[in-house]
């Protein structure tokens, strides 16, 4: 109770602040012109999160509870080791989530007219090598049956409808994210050059027989060759390999900061060719290419898995601590509804955490890490009319070559046949520039108002005619959004060791592959749950 | 009726600007009565009638300005002058502020009258005051013969000018704003030769305010066009209204009602008849028991108008997204007459809700099925003749009904006609094109669909206007230029049916 009264007020303080934040921007400078949106700020639980850290949470009272099996931790991750235990027909386990809700970066909210996505909100056909995720997927109706060739049949209500994308660019709106007009020749040739090396990478086989960039991320080969695009920066390669025309690096600058919240040269080459070379999306009807999407982005997939796991699911329960008990492991867990803490006794423990919480909860399980995050900055932006624009209409993603954001996805862009009319639009931006550090002060620094602000004024700029159209802003800050791929990270010894665990405790997150995807975060939530059983003498069939 | 000294300034140039003004103020005069006469004709129709009445309104008023004069007793030239003013200002916006209240106003009539009268009868001032202001300047003989002559070529100045250049190069809007302009140039002239004998501060400021609106009207006249739209439709509009999901005109020329979704038009009441009965009695002849009859679209109430026709129709419930479209022709009187109240039968049932999603969740079965959307023009609209979509209406069409597809004109987008054929078998359905022509939208086709080919006579009421057992038949014909074609399948994600009715319309129209 005590800890609900807590959050209300940090709710109701934030509030305050943001409304302050307005103020100040009104009577200030005057450049930017704070509108008195209605909106709240939102972000994940940091008064539960750094009362982990600080160690603020009262310890364990009342007698042990011994359950054999604990998930710590119910991002995708979680929830997919949790599915896997499930589908495994085994019951004895509990999944311990901080937050009032599961799903980590895919969670959601909603209004009368539609529901919204916080974070990720889209899930790209998986490659074949993906078999539990599309083993999850069929599970789950979204992929409905299979060719002749065996190739999976996804719903066409769940995969995303035309128009997908669109571009401004010098003043039009056209189809697609690349630009079509007003290239040089020279441009237009280097991008050719880069679309054919991607190519190259995408059917390209190491000399194990692994695809050489392969999603999930694990299944890559290890040849050398492509190794080594583990040790220079992607912004480098591009150099090293003659790319510099400027509307192309400012696309590719565009598709880093989208998937991986990073610069170009904040991360390795071998990262950002994955973007363009790790997808080969298997599906029937030539859907490969497509992405599944749903109003409350991947929320839908949280929210399914979870459905899975039923009551074994625990939300407002933080892991404040696990720590070795001879061929045991003791979770400490801390029950905000209730106000108390207790002591669990397990067999084995998946640590579903990011790395920068699992570092205070099981020290004893991190080791010294090279792992880092980017900050990120999602806003629903409730207009009671759609925008539109010159060029070609509306489409599913939109983005402006001018824009320092990343643009906006209409949130009701699956569900609605109508060409007008009320919606939302999930505006997305990393801040991706300098040092996380300080790009994550520089995100909580800001308030309500100014994020507003600077929100409107993004989407005015993309789209005047939603000008008297913007009902409400709500903010949502992510201090630590996504893992980033820097240099070397894939090879960093302690990456591996934290993948190669032996138990009692398994560690599952898309840190481990560097990239904050779902077929990432879902692969390890398996692999984790299948290495638990086993460890626990309950040996299944891999799905991966 | 003493001359009060106002004119004894350097008085030739005075007598010239006051000569010079009977030719401007002629000039605007006769300008705003071919305005409101034009404007009227526009938006009401009729334009015998329009300009008859706008014109002897306009003249009675300057009869009355006239004889109001005689109670201007002092200061004429001072009168003169705020009349100028408030010409300018009411003169110069009449065209502006017509045009936007007029979707606004309940009767516009009224508004249209009471501003020809008021500037008629501040016009019928000028002259009587600008007589007495030059009395004393001229022999009587020569102010009169001046004074007239400038008033009739001014006369002949605005009535050459008006048509030939003023309208179809500034547009009304823009001609009633520098026409205001012209006439507060004039008080502006005079209040400027005045200045050393009165105090002109007051009136010289509210003529340059109504100087400055005007110039601002100028600069704006794009906008108020646009924002009026009533010079986009060339008919009377008799109601317009913006819904959260579309623009609804509604326009009259004489006998015939038009209607515009978003600037589209959707029917012409002189030829409806022929649409919807090819839109309905094609279903309703081929399913033997119709009792329960979805339409889908056909907010307007005239397919359910149609379907009600038919005794054996227990219950059909209609699905449209805007609620506004329902409300309007379910109680706008002139409305629900072209609907005959089918919107308020019974047997009628209204859901106001994106059908894309109402049919994915719906339940039961209907024996026959309309789905009479907008044409599609965009890819939200496109969803609605998808594979998806039509599998999932399907699921709701009982085994032995039969559904139709309004499916664009097979003449203009043949690809397009074909797609939505070829969509609906894709979708596990039978089909059968068939077409006719409609005056108002010109040769436009339909697709029926069943699950077994739906061949075989219709069975038609007795009554229609224009089907009949000779006709129908006919309909399933097609000519070589409107032939089936090899045509993609229309799915959510390639949205073909978009792309090909964008490009094969953009031929039509460019």
């Amino acid at each position: 109770m005590r800890a609900e009264v807590r959050r209300r007020d940090l709710l109701a303080g934030a509030m305050v602040c943001g409304a302050l934040g307005a103020c100040g921007a009104l009577s200030g400078c005057g450049s930017v012109q704070a509108r008195p949106f209605p909106g709240a700020l939102l972000g994940p639980d940091m008064a539960r999160g750094h009362a982990i850290r600080d160690g603020r949470l009262p310890g364990p009272t009342g007698p042990k509870e011994c359950i054999p099996l604990v998930i710590a931790g119910g991002g995708v991750a979680g929830l997919a080791a949790g599915w896997r235990l499930a589908e495994a027909g085994f019951n004895d386990f509990a999944l311990f989530e901080l937050e009032d809700v599961a799903g980590g970066n895919a969670r959601s909210g909603a209004n009368s007219v539609t529901a919204f996505p916080w974070g990720a909100h889209y899930l790209p056909i998986p490659n074949r090598e993906a078999r539990a995720l599309i083993h999850m997927l069929r599970q789950f109706g979204m992929v409905t049956g299979a060719d002749a060739h065996g190739a999976p049949v996804y719903d066409p209500f769940q995969l995303c409808a035309d128009l997908e994308e669109r571009l401004l660019w010098r003043g039009k709106w056209q189809e697609g994210l690349v630009p079509s007009t007003g290239l040089s020749a020279q441009d237009a040739a280097q991008w050719h050059r880069f679309d054919a090396a991607m190519e190259q990478f995408r059917k390209a086989i190491g000399r194990d027989g692994r695809p050489a960039f392969a999603s999930p991320s694990a299944l890559s080969s290890r040849d050398e060759a492509y190794a080594a695009l583990e040790l220079i920066s992607f912004a480098a390669w591009l150099a090293r390999e003659g790319y510099t025309a400027a509307p192309l690096l400012a696309h590719l600058r565009y598709c880093t900061r989208d998937d991986y919240g990073s610069e170009p040269a904040a991360i390795s080459a071998w990262a950002g060719i994955h973007y363009f070379a790790g997808r080969r999306g298997w599906a029937a009807e030539g859907a490969g290419e497509s992405e599944l999407t749903w109003p409350e982005g991947n929320a839908r997939l949280a929210r399914l898995m979870a459905g899975r796991i039923g009551a074994r699911l625990r939300p407002r329960h933080s892991v404040t601590h696990v720590a070795r008990d001879g061929e045991d492991v003791l979770v400490d867990v801390f029950d905000h509804r209730a106000g108390a803490g207790r002591r669990i006794r397990a067999q084995a423990v998946v640590l579903a955490m990011p790395d920068f919480v699992a570092r205070h909860v099981a020290p004893e399980f991190t080791g010294a890490s090279r792992f880092s995050y980017a900050p990120w900055v999602v806003a629903n932006v409730a207009v009671s009319r759609m925008p539109w624009g010159p060029g070609v209409p509306l489409a599913w993603d939109n983005v402006s070559s001018t824009s320092a954001s990343l643009g906006y996805v209409v949130a009701n862009h699956q569900t609605s046949s109508a060409s007008d009319g009320p919606g939302v639009l999930t505006w997305y931006q990393a801040l991706s520039e300098g040092d996380p550090v300080a790009a994550r002060k520089s995100l909580l620094a800001r308030g309500l108002g100014e994020w507003q602000a600077l929100i409107a004024a993004d989407l005015l700029a993309m789209n005047p005619e939603l000008d008297g159209r913007i009902e409400r802003i709500d903010v949502w800050r992510w201090g630590h959004a996504m893992v980033r791929p820097t240099v070397g990270f894939r090879s960093d010894p302690a990456r591996a060791a934290a993948q190669a665990m032996a138990g009692p405790v398994f560690r599952a997150h898309s840190d481990l592959s560097g990239l904050s995807l779902f077929e990432e975060a879902h692969y390890h939530g398996v692999l984790a749950a299948e290495r638990a059983l086993a460890h626990l003498g309950r040996g299944v069939e891999s799905l991966l | 009726m003493d001359d009060s000294g106002d004119f004894t300034g350097p008085a030739r140039a005075h007598a010239a600007i006051l000569l010079l003004s009977v030719l401007v103020v002629a000039t605007c005069g006769l300008i705003y009565e071919l305005l409101a006469g034009t404007l009227a004709s526009y938006l009401l129709g009729d334009s015998v009638t329009q300009f008859s009445t706008v014109i002897g309104s306009y003249l009675f008023a300057m009869g009355v300005g006239s004889f109001l004069s005689r109670y201007v007793r002092r200061d004429e030239i001072g009168v003169f002058i705020r009349v100028e003013i408030m010409i300018a200002a009411i003169g110069g916006w009449s065209a502006a502020g017509l045009f936007l209240a007029f979707p606004l106003s309940a009767d516009f009539r009224v508004l249209l009258y009471a501003i020809v009268l008021v500037i008629g009868a501040l016009v019928g001032l000028e002259i009587p005051l600008l007589i007495r202001i030059l009395r004393s300047r001229f022999a009587f003989r020569d102010l009169v013969s001046n004074v007239l002559t400038y008033d009739y070529v001014g006369a002949l100045i605005a009535s050459l000018a008006f048509p030939l250049l003023l309208v179809p190069q500034l547009g009304m809007i823009r001609t009633g704003l520098v026409f205001g302009l012209a006439n507060v140039a004039v008080a502006v002239a005079l209040l400027f030769v005045l200045r050393g004998t009165r105090r002109v501060g007051v009136d010289m400021s509210a003529a340059l305010m109504v100087a400055i609106s005007l110039i601002a009207g100028l600069f704006m006249a794009e906008r108020i066009q646009r924002f009026s739209e009533i010079a986009y439709y060339g008919e009377g509009v008799i109601h317009a209204r913006s819904t959260p999901y579309q623009r609804i005109v509604l326009t009259r020329r004489g006998e015939d009602l038009r209607l515009y979704l978003n600037g589209n038009l959707q029917f012409s009441s002189r030829d409806e008849y022929r649409y919807h009965e090819a839109l309905v009695w094609p279903v309703l002849g081929r399913v033997a028991n119709p009792a329960r009859v979805l339409i889908l679209g056909g907010g307007d109430g005239l397919a359910a108008r149609e379907v009600l026709r038919d005794g054996r129709v227990r219950s059909i419930h209609l699905v449209d997204l805007d609620p506004e479209m329902t409300r309007m022709f379910r109680e706008t009187p002139q409305l629900a007459a072209l609907n005959r109240g089918s919107l308020l039968n019974p047997r009628l049932s209204v859901e106001n809700a994106d059908a894309f999603r109402w049919v994915r969740a719906a339940r039961g079965t209907y024996d026959a099925i309309l789905i009479d959307f907008p044409d599609p023009t965009e890819y939200s609209l496109g969803k609605l003749y998808t594979v998806s979509f039509y599998a999932q209406v399907a699921r709701l069409l009982a085994p032995d009904g039969v559904m139709v597809v309004q499916s664009t004109s097979p003449l203009v987008a043949p690809r397009s006609f074909w797609t939505v054929a070829q969509t609906l078998e894709a979708a596990g359905l039978q089909t059968r094109g068939y077409h006719t022509y409609v005056p108002s939208f010109g040769e436009w086709g339909f697709t029926l669909a069943a699950r077994t080919p739906p061949t075989g006579p219709a069975h038609l009421p007795a009554g229609l206007r224009y089907l009949n057992a000779v006709s129908e038949p006919l309909m399933f014909d097609f000519p070589p230029d409107m032939a089936r074609r090899p045509t993609p399948v229309n799915r959510l994600d390639n949205q073909a049916l978009v792309r090909s009715f964008a490009e094969e319309w953009s031929h039509y129209e460019g």
